[in-house]
């Protein structure tokens, strides 16, 4: 690859193709004609619009203050792209090099970039789902559609599950009046992402603000009248709630099928990837011109232990993205890894919700300023010994301070006296998370590296 | 006009939302809420904003003239 001119010549007239045409996309498209990249760019997507933002679909969007279908993504440059939008890729030739769509077609490169993200997981029972009223929310459509069926005013919403989307939802729902009931198999919102002591905050932010928030339970089934449209939905406590309304907010699937068969290291919980966003192939070993960037990418992080991280994170699509094309046009020597420190936030009834690190590895939790009843304060995860991750409720300018604690691995509990620290935060507490061997939707950070506790492993080797 | 605030930087001070209220709004104590797609007759307003954001959160679109795709395929 090196010294023998091959990667100017990729700079001066390759063949790069993007699949997956959303923000990591563009991004990466952006980067890569920035870095003076000059030959073909092929972006592919299976949505028929150009690249959008979607953390407004739940936010904006559902509080009716702005559209959904104008929320195309700004650009930083030109990109001269030749697009395939509405098509999916459908198929990919590692040997061959090239990526086949659902029009039959294929597109040949010289160095290709995923990242096809991931998309709301269904709900379970087909028959049900597709009852009218019934909705995901992960795509400008599915916001048209339901923003759509709430100002039309219904009787009630049903919100399934309480992960950050779901909370974002009944929020909205309960700013435009509406009555919304949140049924959530854990014992409080925001658990697995946040641990049991800030769901517990989370629960109360609900109640306040007048959702019929109901816990420790799971939706059994919907029932439809026979115009097909839903009406109720029952509940294990043998409750039954009626609502002419239901969004599934079940978390997400990565959208991986499409590479089955090729020999890419791909499958359910994403596609693995190294620091420097090269795919794996299924043997383990590096690709060198297949990049993965985005949601649907997992990949250590030194911070972490060298855990492989999943991020549903816009800011990880950005920076991953932006790592990725500069490594696919560079030497060895000059890559970059991405070690970008995961950060999130949630915006629901009025509070500002941050969060940064791996809150969800920690075990235990300070309350390290403000306080938890005036939903104002900072919240810091320890994890043997260090700060692993922090929360902020309407706080978050003290974030950027916590994350250089992360960064520099700093010792837990807190040895300083902060500003404006109760007595309730002089304690570290434990952080409450669920048993991880029981998943929770939408944590919005998987941790899947080795695990020794892991067993189901059956090691085949090849032979020759 | 295309916008996009990252929210992961912005900190919530405001300025954008003083300069330009009808493309920003703030929604509670901290939360930013926006218009990703302002009319052109706010464009000096966001402009300003842009400039006077303390983190430098607020892109703009830099290049307008690009052809915008539509989706062919399979329909
Ligand atoms: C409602 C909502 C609210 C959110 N709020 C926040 C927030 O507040 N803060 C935050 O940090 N993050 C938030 N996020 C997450 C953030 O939007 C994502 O992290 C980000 O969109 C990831 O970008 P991506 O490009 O990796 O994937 P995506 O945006 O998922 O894009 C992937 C694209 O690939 C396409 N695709 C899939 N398969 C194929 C195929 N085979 N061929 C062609 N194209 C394909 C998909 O249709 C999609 O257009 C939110 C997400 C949603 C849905
Ligand atoms: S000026 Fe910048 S930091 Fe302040 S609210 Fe606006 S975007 Fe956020």
């Amino acid at each position: 690859m090196s010294g023998d001119g091959s990667l100017e010549r990729l700079r001066r007239s390759g063949r790069i193709v993007v699949v997956g045409a959303s923000l990591a996309g563009l991004r990466a498209a952006e980067t890569l004609r920035e870095k003076g990249f000059a030959g073909t760019l092929t972006m592919i997507g299976d949505e028929p619009y150009e690249p959008y933002d979607r953390p407004p679909l739940s936010k904006q969007v559902l509080l009716g203050k702005a559209v959904a279908d104008h929320t195309a993504l700004p650009r930083r440059r030109r990109i001269d792209a030749d697009w395939r939008l509405g098509v999916p890729a459908t198929g990919l030739d590692m040997a061959e090099r090239v990526v086949r769509l659902g029009d039959g077609t294929e597109v040949g490169y010289d160095r290709l970039l995923i990242a096809t993200g991931v998309r709301a997981r269904p709900w379970p029972n087909e028959e049900e789902g597709a009852l009218g009223g019934v909705f995901v929310l992960r795509t400008r459509d599915d916001a048209v559609a339901l923003e759509r069926s709430l100002a039309a005013g219904p009787r009630r919403v049903l919100v399934i599950g309480a992960g950050f989307t779901g909370s974002e939802i009944a929020s909205a729902c309960r700013e435009r009046g509406l009555p919304v009931t949140v049924a959530e198999r854990a014992d409080a919102p925001l658990v697995g992402a946040l641990g049991g002591v800030i769901g517990a905050v989370a629960a109360e932010m609900h109640r306040e603000n007048g959702v019929d928030l109901r816990t420790g339970v799971m939706v059994t089934g919907l029932e439809g009248d026979p115009s097909g449209r839903v009406r109720a939905a029952h509940l294990s406590d043998g409750s039954v709630v009626e609502a002419d309304v239901v969004v599934v907010s079940l978390g997400a699937m990565r959208n991986t099928e499409w590479l089955a068969g090729s020999g890419l290291g791909a499958g359910p919980r994403g596609i693995a990837c190294d620091a420097g966003c090269r795919a794996f192939d299924v043997r383990g070993i590096v690709t060198d011109d297949v990049y993965v960037a985005g949601d649907v990418a997992r990949s250590p992080h030194a911070l972490f232990g060298y855990q492989f991280l999943s991020l549903e994170h816009w800011g990880n699509a950005v920076a991953q993205a932006e790592t990725a094309a500069h490594n696919m046009l560079s030497e060895s020597s000059d890559r970059r890894p991405h070690l970008w420190v995961p950060a999130f936030w949630s915006s629901q009834f009025g509070v500002n919700v941050k969060s940064v690190g791996v809150p969800s590895m920690g075990t235990e939790i300070m309350i390290a300023q403000g306080s938890r009843d005036e939903r104002r304060f900072t919240g810091v995860y320890g994890y043997q010994g260090r700060v692993i991750g922090a929360v902020t409720f309407d706080q978050c300018r003290w974030l950027p301070f916590y994350q250089r604690m992360i960064e520099t691995t700093a010792p837990f509990p807190l040895e300083f006296p902060t500003v404006d620290r109760r007595s309730e935060g002089n304690k570290p507490m434990d952080a409450d998370f669920p048993d991880p061997s029981v998943p929770t939707h939408g944590p919005t950070i998987t941790l899947s590296g080795y695990s020794p506790a892991d067993r189901r492993m059956t090691f085949v080797p090849a032979h020759h | 006009m295309r916008l996009v605030v990252d929210l992961n930087r912005c900190q919530g001070y405001a300025q954008c939302a003083f300069l330009a209220p009808d493309v920003f709004a703030m929604h509670g104590d901290e939360s930013l809420l926006y218009d990703p797609e302002a009319a052109e007759e706010h464009r000096e307003d966001v402009a300003r904003a842009v400039a006077a954001c303390p983190v430098q959160a607020i892109l703009l679109q830099a290049d307008a003239d690009e052809p915008v795709p539509t989706g062919g395929g399979l329909r």
